[in-house]
Formats: structure tokens, sequence, C-alpha cells
């Protein structure tokens, strides 16, 4: 029997690498087929992944730590009582029509003693980057780094295709590039830190979340507008619905309060479940609203579905699930993706309010301060109300301020005459 | 004006050039009296007489030989197989004689042998096949596939007129079903050049023979999507138009190569090759081939329609292959 090949599998569309995280078996362990066998770290999410076929787990080929282009051989299992190999060729080989560029990338110091041959000597600039022939041509003959329009690519996996180049060349070319493009490598060190440190990789959801944040603030015209709303109705209403909710085995927090409120709010002003294409505004008829989780890594954003279309107890569950499933790395890659809008917590540590970065393609973003108790004027007399600081951040290229307070308005209206 | 079947066209190709030079006879299976199998010949008894249309016993290796020797006395012989399947009887006579004679002793050897090849008819598998490619593979043939009734007129009289001999694959599908008006003058098509049905600019279907059909109308049905299918009918397949298949595929960019022979050691095969061999760095994609499965052609129809290569086959392929 020829052993069978383990892959890095594609855990989503656009994802071409990933980075093997931990393995959960050891070199000669006896394994069933889907039983756990390691876990990886893409941009998108962070999964366990089965075995494909029992037997004895016969080689590692891929270390902690490392990441791979999707499709490279990571393990081999073989028949019980196979020899484990002791020839360790070329640390990791491709399969599938990925092309024969770097299938390791030398960005992880543990591989670059022996296989970094083989890394370095895929093609100039271009290490990676997925394009064909003939954009490689055209690249040459136009003096382009196709590294640096790796993020164009349409085609399938992101391949750079010929309409990419051309359209490319058209816009104007190498010559025009992107100004702040702020590239993946080191930047040069800045006055050296004399004391002494330490040096950590950052993680592939770091990384991604730094390019994401990044790209936003380059994309978007961030505005921020900040509401200030009486919570008291929505604390009532928690009261007498949280035990109902409990008996459905569901807990219930604020959050699907707020998210009700926006959701309900946003068919009145469609421009906040938008994106921005170029010249044109692609209005999305769902209504996707993602959910900031933090992580201990990081921070991840699953998407409930069509949330206009839950009541209280189904948001509640959704938003039960999604954080549980976020926090054991047991979210499916389509449950980070389509969100149409997004509400974050930064008041979960006492912050009164905070300015959130948009989740690109979208346009806004909702934050919500922690609820406290304060001093209030009501009808010329000081009250007591639970209080919470609401803030949006929007995206000024297609929403104005108006519209964005006229929204938020909405929302506050929603939250103070709730009704349990 | 009226229409010409692709039949027809066969039929007054060989007429014309009888007519024309005397030198020119048919000889094959119930050629004379019956008038062919399929009427190619229908009629050529009794306006050329029994010494120019002659009817031969069942051996094709016979006919192929008795052409042979007449060709080297100076005839112009159309030896008619009954179904292209079993010019296999003559193999020896073809690849090993008729092939090599211009290059032992610099004899030409003028001869056609022609028959309907191709599936789509439920002929089962000794009546439907295409064994163009164990003649491409031999040098000092040509091998011809026409698939318009122009063409199918324009290279049987090429095919006569020329001075080695030349294989020509008449496809029994395209018969009946083709029809077209041609021009009332003599005219030939040249041996080795193909034509571009349709212009286009994002893929090549490079193809031949009833599949240049389904080539158009597929790209009828891409069109819609905005995907935009150059047709290159090859017509020759020995000698074949190279440049126009890297012309093409240097304009597009992306290529499917398409024929109803089967996959492996088809001539999609030897396209792929000389693609990736002289245009490399002008493919966008991968290249891609639809092709029949490596099996003979089955005689249950819908085995047969699932064999034969489809509209939704080069949908598909030309989808992906745009998305690329």
């Amino acid at each position: 029997m020829p052993d069978t090949k383990v892959i890095m599998p594609q855990m989503g569309e656009s994802i071409f690498e990933g980075t093997l995280t931990r393995w959960l078996k050891n070199k000669g362990d006896q394994i069933e087929r889907d039983e756990p066998l390691f876990e990886i770290s893409t941009d998108k999410v962070d999964s366990e992944i089965p075995a494909p076929a029992a037997g004895v787990l016969k080689d590692v080929l891929v270390e902690e730590g490392q990441t791979v282009e999707i499709n490279t051989v990571v393990a081999l299992i073989g028949e019980p009582g196979d020899e484990a190999v002791e020839t360790a060729p070329s640390q990791a080989e491709t399969t599938g029509n990925g092309e024969g560029s770097a299938t390791v990338r030398d960005e992880t110091p543990e591989v670059a003693a022996a296989p970094a041959a083989k890394a370095s000597s895929a093609s100039a600039g271009a290490a990676g980057v997925r394009s064909s022939p003939l954009v490689r041509r055209i690249a040459r003959e136009h003096g382009i780094d196709l590294a640096t329009i790796s993020e164009k690519g349409t085609g399938v996996g992101g391949r750079i295709t010929k309409r990419d180049i051309l359209s490319y060349i058209e816009q104007g070319g190498p010559q025009k590039a992107a100004p702040v493009a702020p590239q993946a490598s080191p930047p040069p060190p800045a006055p050296a830190f004399k004391g002494p440190i330490e040096r950590k990789k950052m993680t592939a959801m770091r990384r991604s979340i730094a390019e994401h944040m990044v790209t936003s603030r380059r994309t978007s015209a961030h505005v921020a507008t900040v509401f200030e709303v009486d919570c008291s109705a929505v604390m009532k209403a928690r009261a007498i619905l949280k035990p109902e909710f409990e008996r459905s085995g569901v807990k219930l927090t604020v959050t699907p309060f707020f998210i009700q409120a926006a959701v309900r709010a946003i068919p009145k002003f469609p421009i906040v479940n938008s994106s921005i294409d170029g010249d044109t505004i692609v209005y999305k008829r769902d209504i996707n609203v993602g959910i900031a989780v933090a992580l201990e890594q990081g921070l991840i954003v699953p998407v409930v579905k069509n949330a206009d279309e839950k009541n209280l107890l189904g948001l509640a569950r959704s938003l039960n699930d999604l954080g549980e499933r976020a926090r054991t790395k047991k979210l499916k890659p389509e449950e980070v993706q389509d969100g149409t809008f997004t509400i974050t917590n930064p008041g979960n540590f006492g912050g009164l309010f905070g300015l959130p970065i948009i989740n690109q393609p979208q346009v806004a973003i909702l934050g919500l301060g922690g609820i406290e108790k304060r001093a209030v004027v009501i009808d010329d007399a000081i009250a007591i109300r639970p209080m919470v600081y609401l803030s949006l951040s929007f995206d000024h290229r297609s929403i104005d301020g108006g519209v964005a307070d006229q929204f938020m308005a909405e929302i506050k209206h929603t939250l103070e005459n709730w009704q349990a | 004006m009226a229409l010409t079947t692709y039949l027809e066209a066969i039929r007054q190709g060989i007429w014309e050039e009888m007519a024309s030079d005397e030198r020119v006879f048919i000889l094959g299976e119930d050629v004379g009296i019956y008038g062919g199998a399929f009427k190619v010949t229908a009629g050529m008894l009794e306006e050329f007489g029994e010494a120019r249309v002659i009817d031969t016993p069942i051996s094709e290796s016979a006919i192929v030989g008795t052409a042979i020797g007449a060709a080297m006395m100076g005839m112009r012989p159309i030896a008619e197989m009954q179904f292209a399947d079993f010019i296999s009887c003559a193999f020896d006579q073809i690849t090993n004689f008729a092939a090599k004679c211009r290059y032992r002793w610099g004899a030409g050897i003028p001869i056609v042998i022609r028959g309907p090849s191709g599936g789509g008819v439920h002929g089962g598998p000794f009546h439907s096949q295409n064994p163009e490619m164990y003649y491409v593979h031999t040098p000092g043939l040509k091998v011809v596939c026409p698939s318009t009734a122009y063409d199918a007129k324009g290279l049987i009289k090429a095919a006569i007129r020329d001075p080695d001999p030349v294989i020509y694959f008449e496809h029994k599908f395209l018969y009946r079903r083709i029809k077209e008006e041609l021009p009332t003058e003599d005219y030939t098509v040249p041996i080795g050049k193909a034509a571009v049905r349709r212009n286009g600019n994002d893929i090549s279907v490079i193809t031949y023979g009833a599949m240049m059909f389904l080539a158009l109308d597929a790209a009828k049905e891409l069109e819609k999507e905005g995907i935009d299918l150059e047709v290159v009918d090859l017509r020759s397949l020995l000698p074949y138009d190279k440049e126009a298949v890297l012309e093409s595929v240097k304009k597009t960019n992306k290529v499917i190569l398409l024929h109803e022979d089967t996959r492996t050691g088809g001539f999609a095969g030897e396209l792929a090759a000389t693609i990736a061999d002289e245009a490399f760095e002008y493919l966008d994609g991968p290249i891609r081939r639809i092709t029949a499965p490596d099996t003979p052609v089955p005689y249950s129809p819908p085995l047969e329609e699932f064999f034969l290569p489809k509209v939704s086959d080069i949908l598909r392929v030309a989808r992906d292959l745009n998305a690329f």
C-alpha cells in the first residue's frame, strides 16, 4: 500500500497558505481515520485537521510553526508496521497544480537550514505569487515585480491573470504603484533599543489582523460619532427574559439587544449595509452581522448570517454558539465570511467608548461601551440610570455625518423604548 | 440558390474531377451499381461507366493495393472505404507502401483513400470510430477532416489533385445535417490550412470535424456570459496549420483542444506539446483537452451520448478556464 499523503487543506476560497501550529500526534503514533491530527492557523480561521486515513504516522514533513502553501504534503500515513522513513529529502513537497515556486516559505527560521536552497531558487521576487507564464513574461517586459501586485489577483486562488496585469499597466503600472503599501518584510531597524529584548514571530492571525487594520485605515475615510443611550428598558427586558432564556439553555447578555436594534435600523439606512467597489456602491440584501470576539492571541469576527431574520432568542443562541466555537477554534471558514456590518465591544474592561476600525469591505462598525450607572438629568431632575456610549465608525466616502447620526438615533430610540 | 449538403459536396467534387481528368476513377465496395452505402457515388456508374466506377470484393487491402498500382501507372484513383473503421485492413498497404514510395525511390502515389468516420449515429464500435491518428503518425501521408460542405468539396478536389497519398475522413454525422450554398465555379481548399470559424478574444478552441459545430454552439452560449471564444477549425491534421494555432493562442492566451477521437494519443496531445513548446510564455492558463474517453465507441445510445464530447463539456471547461 502506498502511503497516504496528508496535505495542508484549503480552508477558504482566497486562502492559499496555512501555519501548522501544533501536531496532535507524534511520529510513529497509531491513528484512526478522522482523528484530530494537527492544528492549523490561517488568516481566517484556526482549526483542527482530522487524519484522512487510519494507519501509522510515518513521517512528519512540516514542523510546528511552519507556514506552507495549501496542498503541501505535511505528513505521511503508512500501514501499521511500516518503518518510519529515515530519509528526509526535500522537507515538504507540493502536490496539485501549484506552480513550481517555493514550497517552503523561508520566513520561518527553523527551516532555513537544509531545504532553504529550494525555497530561494524561486523566481525573483515572486516567491509564492500565483500567475501564469504569460503574466510573468508581461511582468518581465514591463519591469513589474509581481510580488507588489499579488493582492490584485482575481483568478482562482488569487492568481494574477492576464486581465489583472494588463489593467495594472493600463492604470499607470509600476511608476504609480501604491504609495504606502507596507511590506510584510521587517521595517528598517529604528534606532536600536539598547536594553535586552525578545523577538517573537507574529502568529498568522496577528499578521492578518495587522494587515487588515492598516489596509482599512488606508482604504476608508474614517469618521466616528458617539451617542449616549439610557439602557433602563433594555436592562428591564433582560431581567425578565433571562430566566426564560436560561430554561432554553441560552445565556442572555445585553449584546443581542444591540444587534437587534442595529438590524432594525439598517433597512431604513441601507447605505450602512453596503460596500464600495470602485465608483459603485454595492448594497447587500442580506444583513450579516459580524461580532468581534476577543481571543487569547488576537480576535476573530464570526458572523451571524441574516441577523434580521432572528428573534432575540435566536440571536442570543447564535452568539453563544459562535463565541464558544471561536474560543475553541471550531469555527468553519464560511462562518467568518460575508459579514455586512460589524459590532465590537470595547467596553468590556470599563472603556467608556472606542473608535473602532472598519472591517473591510464594510463601511460602518458599531462600538459598544460599558454600561454603567450614571447621574443623568431627566425633566430637570437628576436620576440614576444605566448608561452606555455607543460609537459608530463609518466611511465618509459613502456615508455622511447626517445619515450616520440618524442611524444612531434610530438605534438609540429602539433601545430606550424596548418592550420586553 | 440551392443548398448543398456535406455529402452532396463530396459527390460533386469527385464528379467534377472525374469529368475534367480522365485519370481519375473510383473503386470500392458497392460504389457502382448501388451508388455507395451512403450514396456518395450515386449516378457515377451511369455517367462514367464500369471502367471508372469499379465495384470491388470486400477487401480493403485489395482496394488500396489496386489503387496504389494504378497510381504508379499514372492514374488518379479514389479508394472508398465503406466505413473508415475498416481502413485498418489496408494498414500495411497505406503505411508501409503508399506512404514510403516517394521517400524510397521518388515515386509519388497520387491516391485518395476516403471514407465515413465518426460517431453520433448509433453505429456501435465498428462503424463510429475516428481512426485519423494512425495515419497522422505516418510521415508521407496527408490527412484531412473537413467540417463544412465548402471544405468537403474543396478538400476532396485538392486531395485528388495532390501528388501524394491523402487520407480523407468525411464525418458521417455531418453528411446530411450540414447544408450550405456553394460557389458554382471550380475551387479547392488548400491542404494544411486551418480556418478561423469565429473570432474571439478570451479562449481559443482548436478543433476539427463534427466537433467544430459544438464549439460554435458553445461560443453562442458563452457569449451571453461575456466569454468570447475563438474557434479554429484545423481542416487538415497532416500537415496541420501550426501557424494558425499559435497565432490564435498568442491572441487569446488560453486554449481548449477539442476532438471526438479518444484521449490518449489523440491530436490534442500533439497540439498541447507544440503550444507548450512554442507559445509557453503566451499562456495564461493550463492547456485543456476535451475528448472522448479511452474506450471503444459504445453502442448503447445513452452511453454513446456520454462518450462523445458535448456542448456542456465545453461550457464547463471554458468557464473554469476563464476564471483561472
